[in-house]
């Protein structure tokens, strides 16, 4: 491959019939780069990465996977990529050996290699004691880095994952991004896509997809400095929803956030002011409010509402 | 075409049929039990046709004319009556199928050298029965009349009738070689359509064409196993036929095998081929399968039904199933000893068949979601 980008589209669309899925979508991914795609469900994240994998051919774009054509060049494209689907796509009803030994077969893994792809992939997924376990009675985390393990049997130099920490548990969650930086570090540029904004700090540069646009990329820092022209408070109090309607009828920028409100103001001090008067005298006692680092959830929810 | 990634395709479908107790139970009970029920249970010889004999004349002939059906082997005697209410209390009741009035004046007839009328009333609900059952009384009663009347009638011509290739008109041998192909083709369409379709419902197949697997590898991977299953069911209803039922193999056995691989493997490529075209369920392409093969291999390929006796535009219709040849090749071999030279048209068109959709299905397998 002479470019230096593994992965460069121009205008990507996708229709189903009437209803436009993705929307003109312009990607360029270096090689060896972790490259986030986050959206909520229905955003368009699927969808384009099915496109990229030359699963779905698209009704609109030019550019190449890997060097080859993402219109001409579908199945050039899947011998050099590996992809994990959302439903993590392993055969229920085989055991962890023969699944790893049947994609083997299926990705062209040499013979000599098989044996140690084999014991690799068991000692990463953590699965060595259940080799001979049926997939369908393991627990959700042991699928999630199975069917990872699966899908880089060949060591294909990208990686395309459609939501592989969906239904995942916390730590699960942590350890399966700890793998990814390793072969990130390995020069295996991986595309990602989730609906998780905390995964979003994890990847060296993302893409904020929402109704098949993106509406918003750069690096983890990039956007929150670049889009957060405000800034965030986060409030404490005690009738939190009824707080909520109040403040969102005096036209303020607010959502809820776990046990919190999040305002987005554009003065810190005159925000501060202007919540704490309208709250009281409504009667609502303000705990507490203070000025805070905007997630990246704030960045996103900031910017659809712009949209 | 890499030879390993269909290895491990077809390696793949085995474990899965051998894990899954359905897949199990349609390729290995469904062959037993369908032939079970059709050796043992369906037959078309007509016996035991349960009577009444109202006999008015009550004479020696007459008695003797009822023993001849007795003797027949055919009638059964359920019992004697003595009036007209109690021939419709029997026949209504389903008791008897037949009745016989032998009229009071029967022997005096028959010693004057007049006509002597017999009244046989059959019941016809059962058209096939009734038709079979009147043949039989009307050549036991020819018989009698013959032995008995003393004036002999010379026949100008004398019919005598020899029944080749199944001389006992067994129907146990003109239905089990045509049920192979009903087996093959119920069984092994169902059991492969379901091959493609599962794999769209749990998301595998999104994984696998992902991959770079080729079309024409993933289907020969999955025809394989169901070949193998399709080759043993055809083994086994072989040897149940033979050694359980009697049915005699005059044909070659390795032609035999030869033409039943032919067909197979057009059978199994039309599962592979519903699979894809109904994508998505599983159930739809169950039910496209035996809509398609159970019913034109039941009705429409000579199986039961004499394509001889349908009407003309039907008759043309079974041209396209290639269940009708194998069942003509089935029987050529298993009945008439036929050699290839009599069944080369047949085996010509199943092979023809066998590739055009073969070729069909790897066509039709796009590695596309859409």
């Amino acid at each position: 491959m002479n470019q230096t980008s593994a992965v460069k589209v121009e205008g990507l669309t996708r229709r189903f019939g009437d209803f436009v899925a993705v929307d003109g979508i312009d990607l360029d991914i270096g090689r060896g780069e972790i490259f986030g795609f986050l959206g909520p469900n229905g955003a368009g994240k699927s969808t384009t990465i099915k496109m990229l994998c030359g699963l779905l051919l698209p009704s609109i774009g030019k550019g190449s996977v890997g060097g080859h054509d993402i219109m001409t060049g579908s199945e050039e494209i899947k011998k050099n990529i590996g992809y994990m689907s959302q439903k993590f796509s392993l055969y229920d009803d085989l055991t962890v050996k023969e699944n790893i030994r049947f994609f083997s077969g299926m990705y062209g893994v040499r013979r000599e290699k098989r044996k140690e792809r084999m014991e690799w992939t068991l000692e990463m997924a953590g699965l060595e004691e259940k080799r001979d376990v049926v997939v369908g009675d393991l627990p959700g985390g042991f699928k999630q880095r199975l069917a990872l393990g699966c899908a880089i049997l060949h060591e294909p130099p990208i990686l395309f994952l459609d939501e592989p920490t969906s239904g995942v548990d916390p730590i699960s969650r942590r350890n399966f991004w700890n793998l990814i930086y390793e072969m990130s570090g390995s020069g295996t540029t991986v595309f990602v896509t989730t609906h998780y904004m905390d995964e979003a700090d994890y990847c060296h540069r993302l893409a904020l997809i929402y109704r098949g646009k993106i509406i918003a990329e750069g690096t983890p820092m990039d956007l929150r400095e670049r889009y957060m022209k405000r800034y965030v408070l986060e409030i404490g109090v005690e009738r939190m929803v009824e707080a909520l309607d109040i403040l969102e009828k005096k036209g303020m920028d607010a959502a809820i956030f776990g046990s919190l409100l999040h305002v987005t103001v554009e003065d810190v001090k005159q925000g501060i002011a202007d919540i704490r008067s309208t709250l009281e005298s409504s009667d609502i006692q303000v705990d507490r409010i203070e000025r805070i680092a905007p997630s990246l959830e704030d960045v996103f929810v900031t910017l659809i509402e712009v949209a | 075409m890499r030879f390993l990634r269909i290895k491990a395709i077809a390696k793949k479908e085995l474990i899965q049929i051998w894990r899954d107790p359905l897949s199990l139970i349609i390729a290995l009970l469904m062959p037993v039990i369908q032939l079970f029920i059709y050796g043992y249970a369906i037959t078309f010889d007509v016996n035991n046709i349960t009577t009444v004999v109202y006999d008015q004349d009550k004479s020696s002939l007459s008695r003797e004319l009822v023993a001849q059906f007795k003797e027949s082997g055919y009638f059964t005697l359920v019992a004697y009556v003595d009036n007209y209410d109690d021939i419709d209390a029997y026949l209504d009741s389903n008791r008897a199928r037949v009745a016989i009035t032998i009229p009071y004046d029967f022997s005096k007839k028959m010693r004057t050298g007049n006509p002597a009328h017999v009244e046989v009333i059959i019941d016809g609900s059962d058209s096939n029965t009734a038709t079979i059952a009147e043949g039989y009384v009307a050549a036991i009663s020819l018989r009698y009349a013959q032995r008995i009347t003393t004036r002999t009638v010379l026949p100008v011509m004398d019919p005598r009738t020899r029944v080749w290739f199944n001389p006992e008109l067994k129907s146990r041998n003109f239905i089990i070689p045509g049920l192979i192909a009903v087996i093959m083709s119920v069984v092994v369409a169902l059991l492969t359509s379901l091959t493609v379709a599962r794999e769209w419902e749990r998301g595998t197949m999104e994984q696998l064409i992902s991959t770079p697997v080729k079309p024409s590898e993933l289907i020969i991977g999955k025809l394989a196993p169901y070949f193998a299953i399709g080759f043993m069911d055809m083994v086994l209803a072989v040897l149940v036929g033979v050694t359980l039922f009697g049915v005699p193999l005059r044909g070659d056995i390795v032609l035999l095998v030869v033409l039943s691989s032919v067909f197979l493997f057009g059978t199994v490529s039309f599962g592979v081929l519903i699979s894809i075209i109904a994508k998505r369920s599983q159930s739809v392409a169950s039910q496209i399968a035996i809509l398609s093969t159970m019913l034109p291999a039941f009705l429409l390929s000579g199986f039961l039904f004499a394509i001889s006796n349908m009407p003309k535009p039907l008759q043309v219709i079974t041209y396209i199933f290639p269940a009708r040849y194998f069942v003509t090749i089935l029987k050529g071999v298993f009945l008439k000893g036929s050699t290839l030279t009599l069944l080369w048209k047949e085996g010509i068109m199943l092979a023809m068949a066998g590739a055009i959709v073969f070729f069909l299905a790897i066509r039709k397998l796009h590695k596309r979601i859409d």
